[in-house]
């Protein structure tokens, strides 16, 4: 699903909270890059800096917390929605169990282009993502790609960091490009407001060419995208279902068709029916709108059926990263495996379940050398000494792993991922023989 | 609805039970009024026995009628709105001087109720959202002691520097004496002119609660997801403020509105009371200092009347505020 | 200002240590939390003081705060710190020992308003049903009722004194803390701990005032201090009005004669000023007591310690 371009790039980045009892190092040193139409998941214990780095990218940190290095580059700006790029979808496809479209029946409408977004290119190519009045998936409201003349994806305007935007820049590049849905609907909807005004308060900031009936169109429209009946436009947030809600939510997130979308825990305070209804739509919704997914989550079996990548964070860093498919069959680090077996996987295969001891470290003072170290079952002399840094691993797959064990200098064999497995039932039963 | 059908059973209730403390509470007192006040009034002028007879049977003394013939009695007399006459205004009746005063303390106390509420709540917002900053530190030690700042005393002071010292405003009566009151709009002036120390000593003083109460209900408000999430939206930062923290930080607000006006509607009679307004507060003092115990008992019943309806206003608005609680939610 | 009913310890040995442990370390957290928020170490410091004041305050004044003199509205100076009224009287040792009527009836009338509240408070909460529809009732009839012409109303029928005054604030001033405590009662009857003593087969009233009531306290604090100020402030207000007991000394009293002296009116700012800025400042210790215990109960109104990192359910 992702093509080779990169969207986003967040290079060394770093979160601290400063309180009274110390400064906590929440997110420390994290890199990755999220191309597009990606869905890279992060996965981690509670406390393990995954929902900072959200609110990081989100820039909405709250006044304690500081961005003290790193930063965030995206490509995306002034560029146009692949969508738009793409062969575009098939009707049918699009439709899939929909109401039909109003937006088949309207014309094209031309809106001005976000002029203060920051673009250097001057190629006329911002257009094409805001020429569609409606939501952009009726055949008619696509542009044809040939007559948008865009170019290769590859090569683009030079990236903006995100960081380093002035506040009329971020906020104009704020959900048209990069969106977030919150672990809790029922806590991030307006109590006060009914569903349609909060889907309509996004096109009324940064599309504000659009008339009223548009507005309205448009949100019924994406109402009926993730499922929800139009008339709900007019209910408030308390009158739906949790999953309702979190439909709504994803409705909202959609409502500018942005790139990234980041969403933090977002089936967590669901059952686990509605849990699965809501991953199904969101692949539905991914393959037809292709915008790349941050999915941020502690329970790294949904990230086995979902995430096209994966990075495992530990103590505020990224301990591993891969290919869904290879971190699933070969956790490379100690902490990934004992994650990985921490929750019975949907897919079958019996595992025999180890917790990993211990409880992850105070983060005030992290431990020196890695951080995982008391609680890892082969942590060696080197751990405890020296902090070990991401990097491939092997050189043949996607893996990339911050873990001495694989560092040829200071051990000399790398575990498999058998013996990874033996340790952890070593370490098992010497806790219950004890 | 369901909500303001029980809100409103609740307030018929409350009136019900003071119309029915003010019948007891002449009862109960020691001593016998109907004589304290027939004695006042002869020292006034000649008074017929009658009076007298008529004294004793709003009081309940000297009365063969049982309690429940005497409480029908005065239920009946209050539905015809009779309240028995006044003896410091002699010989009005107390619902013609109520009716008379009750306008001035009206339009004073809805004005300034008004103005400190929005302004409070509105510097509470800007407070909340400039957090920590000097303004707010400043604000937040000074409205701590206008908090609890005494009424009568503000009063006083704003009386003597902005009235005697200074000579901005008039500081006695409520409009200029000289002239006679009606619809003119010299009238109408000099009554604004005459509300403005009065007025702003209860905004002053009132504010500061309004302010700290959003402003701690804002800072709450403002680490709710749905504020941030309106902040990822790319919202205006007035959109934010505004539509999603401040309109639901304002809730708290509203509902301590009962409990905030009882304490209101008493200071402004202590208010009215030191600019002598001719307001129900002043006619309260002037009822008590000449033991005119059916004006005062009137005006009593009165400002409950008054405080149940304000508090059914406050719980309308609160039911278009919020729109959970036409759903369910408990009293 | 730390709240420690009679040290439980004393009360049942036997009992399970749960409760006594809970409330010593509530005791313990108090104690530190005194120490650490800033709010609170202030409002304690100013209400300590004038505790300190209504106690021993008496017996350091030297002049009789009662006696007549020739000097007639003097100003501030050594003989008189705080000059004398148009009876000569001195307003320093007025001031003084004005606090303890002051002061005093505040808080006796606070702890009247604790009794009731926490008593409708906590058994309508737990008990529900018709109880509780009964209570609700009441506690909503009298949340309406305003305390102060309901005072000034009580004070012409009986005796003009302040504890009329104190009486009738205290008996319109309950509801709020009972509807509260009730509705936190409410949420806390389910918990597992309730159930446990329940099981147990702890006695109800031992159950709601030992194990619902110690989780409480901020809530109680909150309604006791509030309360406390508003009687502060009716009760000065009517005897600034001159509806107190003339033969007493309070700050209220002091406010009246000054009042009917027109002392500002001759300059007299010492007669005037004293009085109504120890209101003011005793009221602003009790509520910044108040806005701390605030900020304890709901560490999001802290400045420190915003939006831990957040994550929910941990693994293994």
């Amino acid at each position: 699903m992702t093509d080779a371009s990169p969207l986003l790039d967040v290079r060394h980045l770093s979160v601290d909270y400063h309180s009274d009892n110390g400064t906590v190092h929440a997110v420390t040193d994290v890199s990755f890059t999220l191309h597009r139409g990606e869905i890279l998941g992060i996965a981690g214990e509670s406390g393990c800096g995954k929902s900072t780095l959200a609110y990081a990218i989100t820039q909405l940190l709250g006044p304690l917390a500081e961005i003290s290095a790193g930063e965030m580059l995206y490509y995306g700006a002034g560029r146009p929605h692949p969508v738009a790029s793409r062969e575009p979808c098939s009707p049918s496809a699009m439709e899939r169990g929909r109401a039909a479209s109003k937006a088949d029946q309207r014309e094209q409408r031309t809106q001005p282009a976000l002029s203060d977004l920051p673009s250097p290119s001057a190629d006329g190519e911002q257009g094409s993502r805001e020429a569609t009045g409606g939501l952009g998936v009726g055949p008619s409201a696509l542009p044809s790609p040939s007559a948008d003349g865009v170019g290769p994806l590859g090569v683009g305007p030079a990236p903006v960091d995100i960081l380093r935007l002035s506040p009329r820049r971020l906020r104009a590049l704020r959900w048209s490009e990069l969106a977030i849905v919150f672990q809790s609907a029922m806590n991030a909807l307006n109590p006060v407001m009914t569903i349609g005004t909060q889907i309509m308060d996004v096109l009324r900031a940064h599309r504000p060419a659009m008339t009223r009936a548009q507005r309205q169109d448009r949100a019924a429209e994406l109402l009926r995208l993730v499922g929800i009946a139009p008339e709900r436009l007019k209910s408030y947030p308390h009158e739906l279902s949790g999953g309702m809600r979190q439909r709504a939510a994803i409705a909202i997130a959609l409502a500018l068709l942005p790139p990234i979308i980041i969403m933090d825990e977002p089936t967590t305070a669901l059952d686990v029916v509605v849990q699965r209804e809501i991953l199904n739509e969101i692949v539905q919704l991914r393959d037809q709108l292709h915008f790349a997914l941050i999915f941020i989550t502690h329970d790294l079996s949904l990230l086995l059926e979902l995430a096209d990548t994966i990075a495992i964070m530990y103590a505020g860093r990224i301990v591993e990263q891969g290919a869904q498919r290879d971190l699933y069959r070969h956790p490379r680090h100690p902490y990934s495996y004992g994650l990985l077996n921490a929750f019975p996987t949907l897919t079958g295969e019996q595992h025999a379940m180890y917790g990993i001891p211990g409880t992850p470290p105070d983060l005030r003072q992290p431990p020196a050398g890695c951080a995982f170290h008391d609680r890892c079952p082969l942590a060696f002399s080197a751990c405890t000494a020296k902090l070990p840094v991401l990097q491939p691993w092997p050189v043949a797959t996607t893996q990339t792993v911050a873990c001495h064990l694989y560092n040829p200098r200071l051990h000399a064999t790398p575990p498999t991922t058998a013996e990874i497995a033996a340790s952890y039932a070593a370490l098992a039963e010497g806790r219950t023989s004890r | 609805m369901r909500h303001l059908i029980r809100r409103l059973s609740i307030y018929v209730l409350a009136i019900w039970a003071a119309v029915t403390l003010n019948f007891f509470l002449p009862r109960l007192a020691p001593g016998n009024p109907a004589e304290a006040v027939f004695t006042r009034l002869s020292q006034q002028g000649p008074v017929s026995p009658n009076t007298l007879h008529a004294l004793e049977i709003e009081f309940g003394v000297n009365t063969t009628d049982p309690l429940w013939v005497q409480y029908l009695k005065y239920l009946n007399n209050l539905l015809h709105g009779n309240l028995g006459v006044s003896t410091f205004y002699f010989p009005n009746s107390v619902s013609a001087v109520i009716a008379q005063n009750i306008r001035w303390t009206l339009v004073l106390l809805s004005v300034s109720v008004l103005l400190s509420f929005t302004l409070g709540s509105l510097i509470g917002v800007f407070m909340a959202w400039k957090r920590g900053s000097a303004l707010d530190s400043i604000l937040s030690s000074l409205m701590t002691f206008f908090y609890s700042i005494l009424f009568p005393w503000l009063a006083l002071l704003a009386a003597y520097f902005l009235g005697y010292v200074l000579g901005w405003f008039p500081f006695a009566d409520g409009y200029n004496t000289r002239l006679t009151p009606g619809w003119s709009p010299d009238f109408i002036l000099s009554a604004a002119y005459h509300a403005i120390l009065p007025a702003l000593t209860i905004i002053v003083s009132t504010v500061a609660g309004w302010m700290l109460t959003m402003r701690n209900s804002m800072i709450t408000t403002l680490s709710e997801d749905y504020v941030l999430m309106a902040r990822a939206k790319g919202l205006s930062t007035a959109r934010v403020m505004f539509a999603y923290a401040a309109r639901n930080a304002i809730l708290p607000s509203v509902t301590g509105f009962a409990i905030a006006l009882s304490a209101v509607v008493g200071g402004q009679l202590l208010v009215e009371t030191v600019f002598s307004y001719p307001g129900i507060g002043f006619a309260l003092f002037q009822a008590i200092q000449s033991q005119d115990y059916a004006l005062a008992d009137g005006i009593l019943l009165l400002v409950i009347i008054a405080t149940v309806v304000l508090n059914f206003i406050a719980d309308l608005l609160y039911a278009v505020l919020d729109p959970r609680v036409r759903q369910e939610r408990s009293a | 200002m730390r709240q420690s009913p009679a040290s439980p310890a004393t009360f049942d040995r036997a009992a399970q240590p749960a409760w006594s442990a809970r409330l010593g370390a509530l005791l313990r957290r108090s104690w530190s939390l005194v120490t650490l928020n800033r709010k609170v170490m202030l409002g304690s410091g100013i209400v300590g003081f004038f505790i300190l004041v209504a106690i021993f305050g008496p017996l350091f004044v030297t002049q009789d705060p009662l006696k007549y003199t020739y000097d007639l509205v003097a100003p501030p100076s050594p003989a008189h710190l705080l000059g004398t009224n148009q009876g000569g009287q001195d307003v320093f040792s007025q001031l003084v020992v004005g606090t303890r009527s002051s002061l005093g009836w505040s808080f006796v009338a606070g702890l009247i308003v604790m009794a009731i509240s926490v008593t409708i408070g906590l058994v309508s909460g737990y008990f529900g049903g018709f109880i509780d529809d009964v209570f609700s009732v009441i506690t909503n009839v009298f949340l309406v009722i305003p305390s102060l012409p309901l005072a000034i109303v009580a004070v012409q029928y009986f005796n003009r004194s302040t504890f009329t005054v104190a009486l009738v604030v205290a008996l319109t001033n309950w509801p709020w803390g009972a509807r509260v405590l009730r509705a936190q009662t409410l949420s806390m009857r389910s918990r597992e701990f309730i159930t446990a003593a329940k099981a147990s087969g702890e006695r109800t009233w031992r159950i709601i005032f030992f194990e619902i009531f110690p989780n409480q306290i901020s809530i109680v604090a909150a309604s006791f201090i509030t309360t406390t100020i508003q009687v502060l402030l009716a009760v000065a207000g009517l005897e600034f009005l001159g509806f107190g007991d003339q033969a007493t000394i309070s700050w209220g009293i002091m406010l009246n004669s000054a009042y009917t002296g027109s002392a500002l009116f001759q300059g007299a700012w010492w007669w005037f000023a004293p009085p109504g800025i120890c209101i003011a400042l005793l009221g602003s210790g009790l509520a910044l007591l108040n806005f701390g215990i605030d900020e304890i109960a709901d560490p999001r109104l802290r400045l420190k310690a915003r939006r831990a990192p957040r994550g929910k359910a941990a693994t293994a």
